[in-house]
């Protein structure tokens, strides 16, 4: 059973409760003003009189000026408190969101693998939203009818304990209703924020493969699957809804007869002589004064439950397992020497079925490590355990002989320098996105890099150069793998990764881009996967994958004379 | 706000009647007061014991049905928001299917997906709250304000002057607030941007180990969008306070308006302290009001974002068929050039033909605008000049109707499905599981496929992550080839490919599809040596046509890539 939302939000509302305190007592402040605004005005109707020509003017200027103050004062305080409170609940959403993303950078990559983007967004913007809507306004609401309440009933006590025994049945009974009823719209809001996180995943998915949809004329049958989508989160928002349609209502109607009841029952006991005329109508007079909070409050209800299950499912983001924690004693390193081996590696991102079974090889440090294969082979998974985004099912990977896992684990990827298959570019400038990994990095460095990994000719075409904001289809892959270069190269890392580094990239700018690689590569240890073979002959070290393990390693020459797989897949390569 | 609304008109009977039941459950609500009067003014000092019963009885039906009304009401007003919201997120998202890519760019993915999201949603909260809330208290404004007319009429012109100044103060305040919430709604599209990043750079980001970059990156936009919101809220904040204010004003003028008229006879006394109590209690009903004015700025602001994708233009027109003309190439440009940003041209006066079942290789650098040539052959752009071939008609006479299933196209960067790898080829063109596997064979898919769990049946994770770069490519050929397109274009299809299975993959495209036009761009000249004309752009420009050996002869630059990939063997 997990714990209740309220005390798992409480670490987010914990740093505003002075503030919301505060807020609280003008918020009293300003409503007692309020109600002193009628006695006032009661003043100024004595002055009034009731004889024509005997109106006591300044009498019913001076109480005028004061209810004129009263209603100023009370306004005044009312803006205070709730443009306040706007700020406080947006300092809260603020750092909601903060810690939703926060923590999100922290959880493994599988999990972006398992989870639609589309919810992420959901989370984060809608969900966080609902809790805001909750804390800036419906807070205030809340406080004002509590109070109102609260004096209502203390004066209902003076009046008459007998009478009051009415609400001793009435308010538990609401207060059951209530509760009854919650329970069960609970998980209906639940439901609704998850059919809406659903929806936001498919259209953010969809969004992403316009060209496709356009070019198969799939309009029709995607639209389909929307509706079919949007259908279900809107049910899901309309049951939400209906069911909780009841909940205002009925603690109003409980209230409604508690109103009756009050008036039944102090008739009878004027009747029966318990009870003078005037506490009867005062009571009742008082009582009237709880239904407007109440049904206010009441109304409210609803909304708390929407915001109680989307705070949850921001909370249950934060409750997602992140990559294990760099222990104390993490080695931080300034400098690898770049010595990799894999002992005995086994892994499978299914553990049913290993990618890569028992595979051992060592990489000198500042050797050119090339890895070839067929597609699937396990090629990109070596990186991917190397950037320790995996942990093998069994066997050992040691850079400079120590376990990666001894490292801390950015420690150790800033160590890294590397290109991708699938390269990455955010939305912002050129520039900012050649000098990614190295912040600081001066313009002349960003163009140095740009003009050695021959993008620098593409960037000055653009209108706003440098600064030009990437969006859209203005880069394609080649110059987006051309950029990932220049990133590459403006980091000081002691091992370097490419992960066809290359593979939109023409030849002739592959050649090009060599001498820049050459100098990456000086003094550092290189890891390559590539399928043009042309760029891995000169390696001082080729491991040919096949079936999960190293089938062959060595030298170009020493692999094409063994005539085994390389020297197939070399050969394939002339084959037309 | 205009197309917005219409979509109220179709559920104006239901909205009518919903309307009228809230307004019987707020009269039935007013009315229990009445009784109440009546027990202790009335019955109790008359010893009236029935009387006390039957009006305790009365109010308990009216208890009854005021809460049957509101759940009533409120059950209508929440459906009808939803179908309202249910329409008008289907057309914008089938709108956001029509839109060019041109506009896409424009308008960016993440800010559509925003809309569809988030503005959606406030939308939806706009109608919700105006239909439960929005009745009760305008009602007991308006219907006060008639009541005391027939009490007092000078000292309702007063209040009537007074709450004309509140409309306009409160049109004033949203009128403000729009704009602004306007703005706190494009700081979510940067949000948005950055999580979408994020998620599918997730592996690039720890790589780099740039955790804390991102987390800085989305602090700030979170924060710009906390200061858009307090800006905004800042401004509805004023609404309520405000108005509290005038009406309140109201209540001083109207007693010294009164002490007037009572000072020269022309009032009672008792007329303005009825009109007071009275006034008193309808103000009690503007306290949710706040919200109120909130959810409707935030939703217009939201509204116009829609609309403004739903209005968008239809920039890619059909143009009428000319009479009498020839049919032209299969495939092919005259003259055809464009530009994504308007500066600099991407593809400058590009001319070539094709003949039906006849193979294009295009080859040139990074950049040269070999993406841009296909993306004009499939019409996701329209060329800036000149013509653009396809099925022996000018493309620009051609509608979506018209291209639609002619074309199979790889592209770089597209992402699968998190579904079905079934799914995944059949991109929802229902294709029979036997035209899927053979599409998987000749896509050189099936050997992994076969071996997955499940088979076609295994599911992908979201952007295949749980299959290698090659095989995620050889998926989308096969979808490219699934449906037995007449034209095929596999823009850089091998690129992930290693060379033996790139050589089986267009080894078996060529057996199995013979009578294809076929576009091949391939950074690998091995790929392309086979098609009758192979194209070598540089910066836009067509530089050299011909076959392989042609330009072997002719072009050095195709030489010189032949050379270098070939190991100076050829």
């Amino acid at each position: 059973m997990k714990k209740h939302v309220l005390t798992r939000l409480g670490r987010f509302l914990r740093p505003y409760g002075l503030p919301f305190l505060l807020l609280l007592v003008l918020l009293m402040a300003g409503n007692l003003l309020s109600l002193a605004a009628p006695l006032l005005s009661g003043r100024a109707m004595d002055a009034v009189g009731i004889r024509a020509g005997g109106v006591d003017f300044p009498g019913v200027f001076r109480n005028c000026a004061g209810m004129l103050g009263c209603y100023a004062l009370s306004s005044l305080l009312n803006y205070v408190v709730s443009s306040r409170l706007i700020r406080t609940a947006q300092a809260v959403s603020h750092d909601l969101r903060k810690a939703a993303f926060d923590h999100m950078s922290e959880l493994p990559v599988d999990y972006f693998d398992t989870h639609p983007a589309g919810d992420l967004i959901s989370r984060v913007c809608y969900d966080v939203d609902t809790v805001n809507a909750t804390l800036s306004t419906d807070l205030l609401q809340l406080g004002t009818s509590v109070f109102t309440v609260a004096g209502s009933f203390l004066m209902l006590l003076i009046l008459s304990p007998r009478l009051t025994l009415v609400f001793l049945v009435t308010v538990p009974l609401s207060a059951a209703l209530t509760r009854f009823q919650m329970k069960r719209i609970h998980p209906l809001f639940r439901l609704r924020s998850k059919e809406l996180g659903a929806l936001n995943g498919f259209a953010e998915e969809r969004m992403g493969c316009r060209r496709s949809i356009r070019t198969y004329g799939v309009e029709e049958a995607d639209l389909r699957l929307f509706d079919a989508r949007n259908g279900a989160a809107s049910q899901a928002y309309y049951d939400a809804d209906r069911a909780s349609a009841a909940l205002g209502p009925s603690v109003n109607f409980i209230n409604n007869i508690s109103l009756t009841a009050v008036s039944v029952f102090g008739a009878l006991l004027y009747l029966g002589g318990g009870l003078s005329l005037g506490s009867l109508s005062s009571f009742v007079l008082y009582s009237r004064k709880f239904s407007g909070p109440i049904r206010e409050a009441a109304n409210l209800l609803a909304e708390l439950q929407a915001s109680a299950a989307a705070a949850e499912r921001v909370l249950d983001l934060l409750d997602e397992e992140p990559e294990a924690a760099d222990p104390p004693e993490a080695l931080l390193v300034k400098h690898l020497e770049g010595d990799i081996r894999f002992d005995r590696v086994t892994f499978g991102y299914d553990p049913a079925r290993p990618v890569l079974r028992n595979f051992t090889a060592h990489i000198p440090a500042g050797s050119l490590a090339a890895v070839v294969g067929p597609t699937g082979a396990g090629k990109t998974t070596l990186v991917s355990l190397l950037l320790r985004f995996y942990r093998p099912q069994s066997g050992t990977i040691t850079v400079d002989g120590i376990p990666l896992d001894t490292y801390s684990r950015d420690g150790l990827r800033r160590r890294l320098a590397l290109v991708l298959q699938d390269t990455w570019l955010f939305g912002g400038t050129i520039a900012e996105n050649i000098a990614y990994g190295a912040p600081g990095a001066r313009r002349e460095q960003i163009v140095e890099a740009a003009k050695a990994a021959r993008i620098h000719r593409f960037i000055s075409s653009l209108p706003q150069g440098y600064d030009t904001v990437l969006t859209g289809e203005v880069v394609s892959k080649g110059q987006k793998q051309l950029l990932a270069i220049a990133r590459c190269l403006l980091t000081d890392a002691d091992v370097v990764i490419l992960d066809e580094a290359t593979s939109n990239v023409d030849t002739e700018t592959e050649g090009e881009i060599s001498l820049a690689m050459e100098q990456l590569r000086q003094g550092r240890t290189c890891f390559v996967i590539a399928h043009r073979l042309a760029t891995i002959r000169g390696a001082d070290l080729i491991l040919v994958l096949d079936q999960g393990g190293a089938a062959e390693s060595g030298t170009h020459r020493e692999l094409l004379a063994a005539g085994g797989v390389y020297a197939q897949l070399y050969a394939a390569q002339f084959q037309p | 706000m205009k197309t917005i609304l219409g979509y109220l008109r179709p559920h104006a009977p239901r909205v009518a009647v919903g309307v009228t039941v809230k307004f019987t459950a707020a009269v039935l609500e007013l009315l229990l007061p009445l009784l109440l009067a009546h027990i202790i003014d009335g019955c109790v000092p008359a010893q009236d014991l029935p009387g006390v019963f039957q009006a305790g009885g009365l109010m308990l039906a009216m208890a009854f049905g005021a809460a049957f009304c509101n759940i009533t009401a409120n059950r209508m007003a929440a459906w009808v928001s939803m179908d309202m919201t249910r329409q008008l997120r289907r057309d914008l998202y089938e709108r956001t299917l029509l839109l060019s890519q041109a506009q896409l760019d424009r308008f960016t993915v993440s800010s559509i997906v925003s809309r569809l999201t988030n503005d959606t949603y406030n939308v939806h909260q706009m109608f919700d709250k105006i239909q439960r809330g929005g009745i009760r208290a305008p009602m007991l404004v308006l219907g006060g304000l008639t009541l005391t007319f027939f009490q007092a009429p000078p000292l309702a012109l007063v209040q009537l002057a007074v709450c004309s100044a509140t409309f306009f103060a409160i049109w004033l305040v949203t009128r403000q607030g729009i704009p602004r919430y306007t703005r706190a709604q494009e700081s979510v599209d940067t949000m948005v941007r950055i999580l979408r990043e994020n998620a599918a750079g997730v592996r690039v980001v720890k790589a780099l180990a740039c955790q804390e970059r991102e987390r800085d990156r989305f602090a700030a936009a979170s924060r710009a969008s906390r200061e858009a919101e307090e800006a905004a809220g800042g401004i509805m904040a004023a609404a309520n306070p405000l108005s509290d204010f005038l009406l309140n004003l109201g209540l001083v003028l109207v007693v010294l308006a009164g002490a007037l008229l009572v000072d020269r006879g022309r009032l009672a006394s008792g007329q303005i302290v009825a009109f007071l109590s009275y006034f008193a209690l309808i103000q009690t009903a503007t306290l949710g009001l706040a919200k109120l004015f909130v959810k409707y700025s935030k939703g217009v602001a939201s509204a116009r974002r829609i609309e403004e994708v739903l209005l968008a233009p239809e920039d890619q027109k059909v143009r009428p068929v000319g009479g009498g003309s020839l049919p032209g190439p299969e495939l092919g440009m005259e003259n055809a050039s464009f530009s994504y940003l308007g500066v600099e041209k991407d593809l400058d006066g590009a001319s070539f033909l094709l003949k039906k079942g006849q193979s294009l290789g295009i080859l040139g650098p990074t950049g040269a605008g070999k993406t841009t040539l296909v993306s004009l052959l499939l019409r996701l752009y329209d060329a800036d000049g000149g013509v653009v071939w396809v099925g022996g008609r000018d493309v620009a006479t051609l509608g979506r109707e018209a291209l639609r299933g002619r074309f199979g196209a790889v592209f770089q960067n597209e992402a699968l499905l998190n579904d079905s790898v079934y799914e995944n080829i059949s991109f929802l063109r229902d294709l029979s599981r036997e035209a899927v596997t053979a599409a998987a064979r000749t896509a050189q898919a099936w050997e992994f496929i076969e071996k997955l769990p499940g088979g076609l049946d295994a599911r992908l994770d979201i952007r295949g992550a749980n299959l290698s770069g090659g095989q995620r490519q050889r998926l989308l050929i096969a979808r490219a080839l699934a449906a037995r397109p007449g034209i095929l274009i596999l823009d850089s299809a091998d690129s992930a490919l290693d060379y033996r299975t790139a050589a089986a993959l267009h080894a078996a495209v060529r057996r199995d599809f013979p009578g294809v036009t076929l576009v091949v761009i391939s950074e690998r000249v091995a790929s392309l040596r086979e098609a009758d004309r192979i194209l070598v752009l540089e910066e836009g420009r067509l530089t050299a046509q011909g076959t392989h050996e042609e330009l072997l002869e002719t072009c050095g630059r195709y030489r010189r890539m032949a050379e270098l990939q070939m190991g100076g063997l050829k």
